[in-house]
Order: C-alpha cells, then sequence, then structure tokens
C-alpha cells in the first residue's frame, strides 16, 4: 500500500505530474479577482473566505481526471485490480495521494493569498483550519467522480459536471466556517458540519468509488 | 490443479462470446490460446484474471494465484525500469528484481526512464513484471508483441522456467513459442447465433 503511495507522489512531482498546476491555479484565480472587483479593500475582506474557498474548489477540479484515467491509459489499473490490493484500498490511497499532492499546499499557502485579498488577522487560522478540513472530502469525492467517468476519454467535463453538485455542501460549510472565524463569530456549527461531511465521505466514497470502477473495468 | 474451468461462459458488452469452455492447467502445464482476432481470447483472459464475471460457468483457482499481462504494460514513462519493477514488486509483496531484471536482459537499461525505451524494451519490461508478482498461474495476453527472435527466446527460457518451477501459464498468441504445450483453438467455443457479426470491434 505505501508502495502504491509513494509511486503516486513520485509521478506527481516528475515532470508532467502536475504538481504545482491546482497551486499556480488557486494563485492565479486570487490574484485575478482585485483585479476584477475593484481594490476596495472592506468589499474584498468580505468576500475573501467565499473567493478563496472557491479558489480552492477548483484548483482540487483542476487535476481530478489524472487520478485514474492515467493508469487506466497504460493499462496499470487492469494490473493493479488484478493485484492483492483491494480496490477500496486502492481508491483510497489515490485519493490520498491527490489530497497530499494537491489539497495540502492550497491549505498552507491559503492564508498567504488572504493577504492579498486583505481577510482580516483573526480569518487566517479559519481559513487554515476549515481548509484543512473540508479538502479530503473534495478529494474523496473527486476521486468517485473520476471512478465514475474512467472508461471515457476526455471525460474531464463531464467529471467536473458531476464532481461539482456534490461539493456544494463542502462549499457551503467550509466558506461558512472560514467567514464566520473572519467576523469574529464562534464557528463550532459549521465546522462540525464540515467535519461530518469529510469523515462520512472518507467512511463511505471509497466503497461506491470501488463499485464503480469494478463495473468500469468489465 | 492450479487453475480448472468448468463450462465456462464469457461476455463482452453483454453480448456472449464464448460458451462451454472447460479446461485445466496442472503445474509445470501450459495452455496455448489460439484463434482469429476478435474470437474472444483476450475476453477469456480478462474473465480469467477475474477483471470480469464470467456469464456463467466456473472457474477454480486460489484468488492470488493468477498474474495477468495485457495488451498494456502499465509502465510509468517517467519512472526508471527499476522503478517501475520495484514498484511492483512491492505491491505484490517479493522482493528482488534482479532475477527479473536478468531473465528479460534488461540490467543495461535499468537506470532509463520508462518513457525512453523502444516498443519491444518496454514489452520486456512489461513481461518481466510477471516474475516478482511470484504468482504460479500467468495469464498472457499476447505477450509477444513487438518483441524480435531474441527477445521472443528470453520470453520462451522464462515461461520455461517458470513451469519447471512448478508454475503453470495460459498464453494466447499468434506465433509459435518453441514451447511443449497443449494447443486449444477459441473458435471451436464460439457462442451461440446471436453472439455473431456485429459487435466484434469490440472483442
Amino acid at each position: 500500500m505505501i508502495a502504491l503511495l509513494a509511486r503516486d507522489l513520485r509521478l506527481a512531482v516528475r515532470a508532467g505530474g502536475g504538481f504545482g498546476l491546482g497551486l499556480a491555479f488557486f494563485l492565479i484565480v486570487t490574484v485575478l479577482v482585485p483585479f476584477g472587483v475593484g481594490p476596495e479593500t472592506e468589499l474584498l475582506a468580505r468576500i475573501a473566505p467565499g473567493i478563496l474557498w472557491i479558489g480552492a474548489l477548483l484548483a482540487c477540479l483542476l487535476s481530478l481526471d489524472r487520478i485514474l484515467a492515467l493508469d487506466w491509459e497504460d493499462g496499470s489499473l487492469d494490473l493493479l485490480a488484478t493485484a492483492p490490493l483491494p480496490l477500496e484500498a486502492l481508491v483510497s490511497l489515490k485519493a490520498l495521494a491527490h489530497w497530499i499532492t494537491t489539497g495540502l499546499p492550497l491549505v498552507l499557502v491559503a492564508p498567504a493569498l488572504g493577504v492579498l485579498l486583505s481577510l482580516p488577522a483573526e480569518g487566517y487560522l479559519w481559513i487554515l483550519v476549515s481548509l484543512a478540513l473540508g479538502t479530503p472530502a473534495l478529494s474523496v469525492i473527486g476521486t468517485f467522480g473520476a471512478a465514475l467517468t474512467v472508461g471515457i476519454k476526455r471525460g474531464g467535463l463531464l467529471l467536473s459536471l458531476l464532481v461539482l453538485p456534490l461539493y456544494v455542501p463542502t462549499l457551503i460549510f467550509g466558506a461558512e466556517a472560514a467567514r464566520r472565524g473572519a467576523e469574529g463569530f464562534s464557528t463550532a456549527t459549521p465546522l462540525a458540519l464540515l467535519a461530518g461531511i469529510t469523515f462520512g465521505t472518507i467512511a463511505l466514497l471509497p466503497f461506491a468509488s470501488a463499485a464503480v470502477l469494478r463495473i468500469n473495468l468489465r | 490443479m492450479l487453475l480448472s474451468v468448468h463450462d465456462l461462459a464469457v461476455a463482452r458488452g453483454g453480448v456472449p462470446v464464448l460458451e462451454g469452455l472447460s479446461f485445466a492447467l496442472a503445474p509445470g502445464e501450459a495452455l496455448i490460446l489460439r484463434g482469429p482476432n476478435g474470437s474472444g481470447k483476450t475476453t477469456l483472459l480478462r474473465t480469467v484474471a477475474g477483471l470480469q464475471p464470467p456469464l456463467a460457468g466456473r472457474i477454480d483457482a486460489a484468488s492470488d494465484a493468477i498474474a495477468y499481462a495485457a495488451h498494456a504494460d502499465g509502465l510509468k514513462a517517467t519512472l526508471t525500469v527499476t522503478e517501475n519493477l520495484t514498484f511492483w514488486a512491492r505491491v505484490f509483496g517479493t522482493g528482488d528484481i534482479a532475477p527479473a531484471l536478468a531473465a528479460f536482459a534488461l540490467e543495461d537499461l535499468a537506470d532509463r526512464p520508462a518513457g525512453a525505451l523502444s516498443a519491444g524494451q518496454k514489452r520486456r519490461l512489461g513481461l518481466a513484471r510477471l516474475l516478482v508478482t511470484g504468482r504460479p498461474v500467468w495469464a498472457l495476453d499476447e505477450p509477444t508483441v513487438s518483441l524480435d527472435t531474441a527477445a521472443v527466446g528470453l520470453f520462451a527460457d522464462a515461461v520455461r522456467a517458470h513451469l519447471a518451477r512448478g508454475g503453470a501459464a495460459l498464453i494466447a498468441t499468434h506465433i509459435d513459442l518453441g514451447l511443449e504445450a497443449r494447443h486449444f483453438d477459441v473458435a471451436v467455443c464460439k457462442a451461440s447465433p446471436r453472439a455473431a457479426a456485429e459487435d466484434e470491434a469490440f472483442l
């Protein structure tokens, strides 16, 4: 199992692996927003948590079609399916590798990008916490979408259409927690719901992903 | 018996392709599958490997008995030959990749990225993976595609050594490997009319 995770991480940082792609996209989206809405710090400060969350979500979406499609194309998914590794473990590891290469860097740079959007100082901690708690759900749900579309050539757009509606609850509670934190209110309720979504998807979705993958491999 | 198949029917995309297949492989035995393009050899091998459920019949084999090798080698272009092979060895929980590199004359290419290999060299690396799986039954789909005569010889030697160790092999191929093996023409098990014609492109 460690071998698969290590391979995916190594592939991500090698040429064409896509590591940093999501990060760069996140950076550009965040930098573009002040150009679009104007330089009023008050307005920016108010929309900053939402912008950071949407940016992180889209950056996450960008790399979803690499999770399984690359392994499908070169045949290693067939070979992995016949290896002594349950498909449930395979999809969980794929989601974990995706989170480490995409979600985690987003979490870490989000407070720095908050500066560009004049996010209030109290908000730095909460954007970090809400993203850290929410991005694993994005990777797990995304892996489910990737499993659904694995046999489809150029299935990236279909994947986005399938996955974005599923991201809505995570976005609502994640952005709400960050917004409340930035405005100095209690964040307990949205964070608890966000944690519920994340742990629920981690516990249940790998089984669904493995089931659809089994059908798609036929 | 390492693998026995009773009255198996297989389907591709819901269309029955072959039916009434029965054969068994004892340790040291190889079975060569013959049949024209589209006759269902790949579908049979994928079913035996457990990638798709059989339409009818039974496949008896230990769950960790079969090592499958498909048309695609499952190589990562940016990993080196050693890294590719080590990955599979770790997935299958076996250790040493040196014998597998030696068996397919890959030692000189060990540090080359797989993406920089020729088609035949990639195939040799894909076949070397079989040796690091440590599994007794090899299910091979056209293993000799893009191999030159010398490499086909290496492959035949590897299969012979595998059989001598008590393994078994199920090989779909169009060329003569020079193995002591039974031949089985899948065309005689072609499924009844409804299976015919239209969907052959998918077989």
